[in-house]
C-alpha cells in the first residue's frame, strides 16, 4: 500500500503540542513530532502549537528551524497555528502572517477566558473558545480574512494555506477547526507512518544460549 | 472580561495553562536577573521565590511566601509565566499572589507547612494551582481540590534524583494498575488511593491523570532531565540545580535541551558536555527523618 496518507508535522518543541497530535491521530493523520530541521521532510501539513512564544522562538533558533520552516510554510501546505504559534507567524517575528500581535495582552493567567463566538466557514454553531494568557492581534493586513471576533477583536484569521487562531481549539471536545484543516491536507503518497520515536519499539533481547 | 459569553478561570482554562507549559523546563530563581538568564535559557516559566530549597535546608527556620516586591520585580522583568509559592495550607499567601496576578500557585512542601491537616480549597481561586505528590492518590486529592498541574515531589534541595524517580515511578504505576479494573474493582480503589471516585474512573478509562504531570525534587543535570521525561514526565522543574551550579547561563539551557530532545540521546550527550560543576548534593537516604521535605502533606 501507497496511497491515502496524510502526515501531519506538530512542531513539539515545547508546548500544547499534545494535545493537537490526539486530535489529528483520532481523525487518522500520521503525525511526526518536529524538533529539527529534518523532521519536516516527507509531510503535508503543519501544525504549530501553542506554549511560550519566547521559549519556542529561542528553540526555533537553536535548532535552526527557522528557514526550513519558512520554506515549508511558503511552499503552500497547509498551517495551523494556535496562539503562540500565530504569534510565531507575525509581522515582529516570521512575518508570514500580515498581522500584528499584542502579546498576553488579557493579562496574566488570572484572566484567561472562555468565550462562544461563530467561526466563518464552520457549520454547526457557535465554538467555544479557550483563551489563556491569549494575544490580541492587533492589526490585520488587506489580504488576510478575519474569520472570527471577539468583542471586535480577530481571534481567528486565514492567509492562503495558513489559519491561525488565538485560542485554543485543541483543548476542546469541539473537533470542527481539526477536521476542516486535516480535510485540506491533501493526501500524501507513502507507505508507512513518517516517523518512529526511538521509545515507541519494545527492545528485543537475544535468547539466553544453552 | 466578563461578560455572559465569556467566562473566566475556568478548570479547563487553568488545566489548559499547564498544558501550555508541557515539554518545558521551570526553573527557580530568586531575583529579577536570574529571571531573565532562565529565560535567556529557554525556561518556560520561573518560580519566583526568596531563597532556593538548598539555601532553605541549610539556614532552617520557617520558610514562607515570598515578598511581594521581589515577585514584582521579576513579573517585571520577564514575559514567560511567573508562578510562586506559598505555603500547604495558608490560603491566605494564595490570595496575596492571586492578587498579585502571578500565573500559578505552588501550594508547596518546600516552603513550612502551614495546616497540617487541610490543604488550600483550590477550587475558591481564579489563579491556577500546581501541587506536589508522592503516588496517585496523592496527586488525585489534589486535584479534587482543584489543582490544575500536579509536579511529583522528589526532594528539594538536594541534587539527589532518587526520591523523584521513585514518585514519578509511584504515580505512573498506580495509573496502570487502575487501567485494568472494573467498575467495582475501581470504587475499591478509590477507597484504597483516598481519592474521588470520579476522577479514579476518568484516570482509569484515560490511562493519564486529568491534568498535566511535571516532576521536580532533585533534578541537577541535562541526563537527569533525559530520565524524567523518559520516565513519563510531561515537564520538569529545577530548584537548585540551575543557580547553584558553576555555571547557570550554560546548565539553563542545556537542561533546556535535554528536556526537548530527552528521547535522543546524541541530543542529551552534546547537552552534557562542558557544563562544569553541578550543584553541591546530599544524599537523600542520609537525611534524616525530619529533613525530608516530600512528607508533608498527605
Amino acid at each position: 500500500m501507497a496511497i491515502g496518507f496524510r502526515g501531519v508535522g506538530v512542531l513539539a518543541l515545547q508546548g500544547g503540542y499534545n494535545a493537537h497530535i490526539k486530535k489529528l491521530r483520532a481523525m487518522g493523520a500520521l503525525i511526526r513530532e518536529v524538533r529539527t530541521p529534518g523532521d519536516l521532510a516527507n509531510i503535508d501539513g503543519l501544525v504549530l502549537p501553542g506554549g511560550e512564544s519566547t521559549t519556542m522562538g529561542l528553540g526555533i533558533d537553536r535548532e535552526g528551524l527557522g528557514r526550513p520552516l519558512r520554506e515549508f510554510i511558503t511552499s503552500g501546505k497547509p498551517v495551523l497555528a494556535t496562539c503562540a504559534g500565530t504569534i510565531l507567524l507575525d509581522d515582529a517575528h516570521m512575518g508570514l502572517l500580515d498581522v500584528s500581535c499584542d502579546r498576553n495582552a488579557y493579562g496574566a493567567s488570572t484572566h484567561s477566558f472562555e468565550a462562544e463566538f461563530s467561526v466563518r466557514g464552520v457549520e454547526g454553531g457557535d465554538f467555544r473558545g479557550l483563551f489563556i494568557r491569549a494575544a490580541k492581534i492587533s492589526r490585520v493586513g488587506p489580504r488576510v480574512e478575519v474569520l472570527a471576533k471577539v468583542e471586535d477583536v480577530p481571534v481567528a484569521v486565514r492567509s492562503g494555506n495558513v489559519t491561525a487562531l488565538t485560542f485554543h481549539p485543541e483543548l476542546t471536545n469541539d473537533d470542527r477547526i481539526h477536521r476542516a484543516f486535516y480535510e485540506s491536507i491533501p493526501l500524501g503518497h507513502r507507505s508507512e507512518e513518517p516517523a518512529a520515536s526511538p521509545l515507541s519499539e519494545r527492545p528485543r533481547f537475544r535468547a539466553l544460549p544453552n | 472580561m466578563t461578560d455572559e459569553l465569556t467566562r473566566e478561570a475556568t478548570f479547563a482554562v487553568k488545566t489548559g495553562m499547564a498544558e501550555m507549559l508541557r515539554g518545558g523546563v521551570i526553573m527557580d530563581v530568586v531575583d529579577a536577573e536570574q529571571a531573565k538568564i532562565a529565560e535567556a535559557a529557554g525556561a518556560s516559566a520561573v518560580m519566583a521565590l526568596e531563597r532556593v530549597p538548598s539555601d532553605i535546608r541549610r539556614d532552617g527556620g520557617v520558610a514562607r511566601m515570598s515578598a511581594p516586591e521581589m515577585i514584582r520585580g521579576i513579573q517585571e522583568s520577564v514575559t514567560i509565566p511567573v508562578m510562586a509559592k506559598a505555603r500547604i495550607g495558608h490560603f491566605a499567601e494564595a490570595q496575596v499572589l492571586e492578587a498579585l496576578e502571578v500565573d500559578y500557585v505552588d501550594e508547596s512542601e518546600v516552603l513550612t507547612p502551614a495546616d497540617e491537616v487541610n490543604h488550600i480549597d483550590k477550587w475558591d481561586f481564579k489563579v491556577p494551582f500546581v501541587c506536589g505528590a508522592t503516588n496517585l492518590g496523592e496527586a488525585l486529592r489534589r486535584i479534587g481540590e482543584g489543582a490544575a498541574m500536579i509536579r511529583s515531589k522528589g526532594e528539594a534541595g538536594t541534587g539527589d534524583v532518587v526520591e523523584a524517580v521513585r514518585h514519578i515511578r509511584q504515580i505512573r504505576g498506580d495509573i496502570k494498575k487502575l487501567t485494568v479494573l472494573d467498575e467495582s474493582e475501581l470504587a475499591a480503589a478509590a477507597k484504597e488511593l483516598r481519592a474521588p471516585l470520579e476522577i479514579v474512573r476518568e484516570v482509569a478509562l484515560s490511562g493519564s491523570l486529568p491534568v498535566v504531570l511535571f516532576v521536580a525534587g532533585g533534578i541537577a543535570t541535562p541526563a537527569d532531565a533525559a530520565l524524567m521525561m523518559q520516565l513519563g514526565a510531561e515537564g520538569v522543574f529545577v530548584g537548585s540545580g540551575i543557580f547553584k551550579s558553576s555555571d547557570p547561563e550554560k546548565r539553563a539551557a542545556a537542561v533546556v535541551e535535554a528536556t526537548t530532545h530527552f528521547a535522543d540521546p546524541e541530543r542529551v550527550l552534546a547537552a552534557s558536555e562542558g557544563l562544569g560543576a553541578a550543584m553541591d548534593s546530599l544524599e537523600s537516604r542520609k537525611l534524616d527523618e525530619s529533613e525530608l521535605l516530600a512528607g508533608r502533606g498527605w
